[in-house]
């Protein structure tokens, strides 16, 4: 423990040292300097300019003119209201139309992408300040710089990164990152149904969604969210363990030495991968509908008298997903296994046969152990994809047995992503969404942390080779 | 009993067990095959207590491809979506990987790290601003067949694991060698390392080819309403769920059709591939 809270103490002193280095190289860099440099302290790129590397200073300056007409054009209105998030929703005319003022979105979203726009001025205005001084040590030690062939050149070799990185990272931000953090904020304020944009604003309100999310009792979230939550793990521990121990049964039969066609069965399996979920899935719910298939054909055979409710009663529901889960998931594990199984040595089974040892004995000490250390991230990839399986929850039963018991439309076959999915587009509930998220997200990073920590193959890499 | 015996026994229950598990894993199947083809003077399209139509024909099949129906266009829709997704989508792919898996840079633990993280957030925590977004550029309702593509191709980068991992088992000498004879790492990178990955290519392309089908959320929430930018699977859905599914079963059953046989018969060509990428990427992690 004092070990760690002497890392912890060094790492942020490491963290303050590495920024007062910074301000000392900028320091240096401006005392040091040459008139151009210190130019380009306020005018970026302004050295390289003069010292003819064109392509380097105009690149540099585009970032300042850019920066500065977003600022002053557009961005600076929204960054100055991110406080209060807008406070006049709509003004009505002198010719009594109404008309919009402040947009809480857009004030939140657009304020935080001018937060961000700053962060990566400084950073560019800080390799813009290296970019000066390595040019000037170049030069006072009598070398060439760079020329602008040399510098295209580079973005297909050295710096080949950046080339391709480029686009994908871009894309990510803007349609991940951006919108992940839009997000996150949103569950600090109240933008739900009587808070819409542009007619309504809606505004900061700290804590409270969090608070709602684990008060039990009145209309606090606390009992539903537990509701769902444990069915959320127990799904996904059922979904992850079952699938996985059928598949490999089913790969095991296939493997057998006597058995033929061996192909034929694999792809008849693979089938349920291949067709869309959605065709199968829905087709299956309906064969299981009250008025489907197969109730009808029990009452016909005179099996039952009164028919099954498959999907409206809460534990029968929960059965049948993860039964029919089963027929989803179990040709994946199956392709997966069935290499890994033939790559065990034939020589193990083999002396322990000489042993005595019967197949079920052989599966458990031989078998099992192997596979598990070697599918164990497999496996805690498989564990927190179906924490957020939305196809089957939703494509089967929607989330269904609804119930007066459990809040805010959710239902007994629920997992919390699939509630999330129903407060934003069936109740606009944004600000309890995004808690939701953000709790989807504690739940699978710590699963996660916690799993890899403990799988063999990351606590002894050299196991079983 | 003798070994023989028993063995023989063994392959029996094997075989029957077999057996049983391809009935249950085709027999949907086979009814949804049987009920698209069910007359609609029977049950009006409905759903009925038996499972053999008493009168064969193809009149879901007609309906779909007559004026009445946007299946055609809804198909073509989708059609379009997968197409550019799996070029795209493989392209981006490709291109993150080669430089995580070859090039040391500054940010680069961090940037995976980071990815990673990013990862476990729930995708559809982010719908709103997405739409939003979208909207600004005016990709929704009557624009989403882009929005949907930009959408699904923009942060497909995240998902390189599989492809990185094939990577990583190409030689690097390879490289060094041909970076000392003086190619560029464009060079490399398109001369040699992709024509050696070909198996992944297709696994990529298969992979993401196929998602675009499944699409239900993104798909409903960006063409709301817009009928004509609906894809296969958000119209077949409406059409199970809405009220009037009574006599629309029989044409989800045939539209169904229409879009497994061709998707599965891709699946199972490229099967090969698609087993290589699962079960490299299984035991990488």
């Amino acid at each position: 423990m004092g070990k760690e809270a002497n890392t912890g103490k060094s790492k942020i002193g490491s963290f303050f040292g590495a920024i007062g280095q910074e301000f000392k190289e900028i320091g240096l860099a401006f005392a040091q300097g040459d008139w151009k440099t210190k130019v380009s302290f306020l005018i970026m790129g302004f050295g390289p300019l003069m010292r003819k590397q064109f392509l380097r200073g105009i690149a540099f300056l585009a970032v300042e003119v850019l920066f500065v007409w977003y600022m002053v054009g557009f961005g600076w209105r929204y960054l100055s209201d991110i406080g209060t998030l807008g406070t006049v929703a709509r003004v009505m005319n002198a010719d009594g139309t109404i008309s919009y003022n402040d947009n809480s979105f857009l004030i939140l979203l657009y304020g935080l992408l001018s937060i961000i726009f700053i962060g990566v001025f400084l950073f560019i205005w800080r390799m813009n300040i290296r970019e000066n001084r390595k040019e000037e040590k170049l030069l006072a030690e009598g070398k060439a710089l760079g020329t602008v062939k040399g510098d295209l050149h580079s973005l297909l070799d050295s710096n080949f990164d950046k080339t391709l990185l480029a686009l994908p990272v871009l894309g990510i931000f803007v349609f991940t990152v951006l919108p992940i953090i839009f997000m996150i904020c949103v569950a600090f304020t109240d933008y739900d149904a009587n808070h819409q944009p542009p007619s309504n604003l809606f505004t900061w309100v700290g804590l409270e969604n969090f608070k709602n999310l684990f008060s039990f009792g009145g209309t606090g979230l606390g009992s539903t969210f537990l509701t769902v939550l444990a069915w959320t793990l127990i799904w996904a521990f059922f979904a992850t363990f079952l699938t996985y121990f059928c598949g490999m049964g089913v790969a095991i039969m296939i493997n057998r030495k006597g058995i033929k066609c061996k192909k034929l069965w694999r792809t008849i399996l693979v089938m349920t991968i291949a067709v869309p979920q959605f065709v199968s899935l829905l087709y299956v719910y309906k064969m299981f509908a009250n008025d489907g298939l197969i109730n009808s054909y029990l009452m016909k055979w005179g099996w039952i008298s009164s028919r099954i409710p498959f999907w409206s009663d809460p534990l029968l529901a929960k059965i049948m997903i993860i039964l029919i889960n089963l027929w989803i998931g179990i040709p994946y594990t199956m392709l997966i296994t069935t290499g890994l199984l033939m790559n065990i040595p034939e020589d193990l089974y083999e002396s322990a046969r000489i042993d005595g040892a019967s197949g079920f004995q052989m599966f458990r000490s031989i078998t099992l152990p192997y596979m598990l250390f070697v599918t164990g991230p497999f496996l805690l990839t498989q564990f927190t994809g179906n924490l957020n399986n939305f196809n089957v929850i939703y494509l089967l039963t929607k989330g269904g047995p609804q119930s007066m018991a459990l809040s805010n439309n959710a239902g007994y076959t629920d997992l919390l992503v699939t509630w999330l999915y129903k407060m934003t587009v069936d109740d606009t509930n944004y600000r309890m969404a995004a808690v939701l998220g953000i709790m989807i997200f504690v739940v699978t990073a710590v699963i996660s942390l916690a799993v890899y920590n403990m799988l063999p193959s990351v606590k002894d890499e050299e196991g079983f080779q | 009993m003798g070994l023989k015996a028993k063995r023989k026994l063994g392959d029996t229950l094997t075989y029957a067990a077999l057996i049983i598990i391809s009935i249950i894993w085709l027999f949907p199947f086979v009814c949804l095959f049987l009920q698209s083809l069910r007359s609609y003077n029977e049950g009006g399209g409905g759903m009925v207590e038996y499972l053999l139509p008493k009168q064969f024909s193809l009149d879901s099949y007609a309906y779909l491809f007559s004026s009445d129906s946007k299946f055609v266009r809804w198909y073509l829709n989708t059609l379009v979506i997968a197409c550019f997704v799996a070029v795209l989508q493989t392209i981006v792919v490709l291109c993150v990987s080669y430089v995580l898996s070859r090039m040391r840079f500054k940010g680069r633990t961090f940037l995976m790290r980071f990815w990673l993280i990013l990862g476990m957030f729930p995708g559809f925590l982010t719908m709103i601003c997405l739409y939003f977004l979208l909207k600004q550029f005016h990709l929704t309702q009557a624009g989403a067949i882009p929005g949907l593509i930009l959408i699904s191709v923009a942060s497909s980068g995240m998902g390189y694991y599989v492809t990185k991992g094939y990577f990583d088992t190409i030689p690097k000498a390879l490289d060094e060698a041909a970076r000392i004879d003086g190619a560029s790492r464009a060079r490399v990178f398109l001369t040699m390392i992709l024509p050696m990955s070909k198996p992944i290519i297709i696994y990529a392309a298969l992979v993401a080819f196929m998602a675009p089908w499944c699409d239900y959320v993104f798909a409903s929430y960006v063409a709301f309403g817009y009928t004509d930018s609906y894809n296969v699977a958000v119209a077949m859905q409406n059409w199970v769920w809405t009220n009037d599914y009574q006599g629309y079963f029989t044409r989800f059953c045939a539209g169904g059709m229409l879009i497994a046989v061709p998707v599965t018969i891709l699946f199972i060509c490229l099967q090969k591939y698609y087993v290589e990428g699962v079960t490299g990427g299984a035991v990488k992690g």
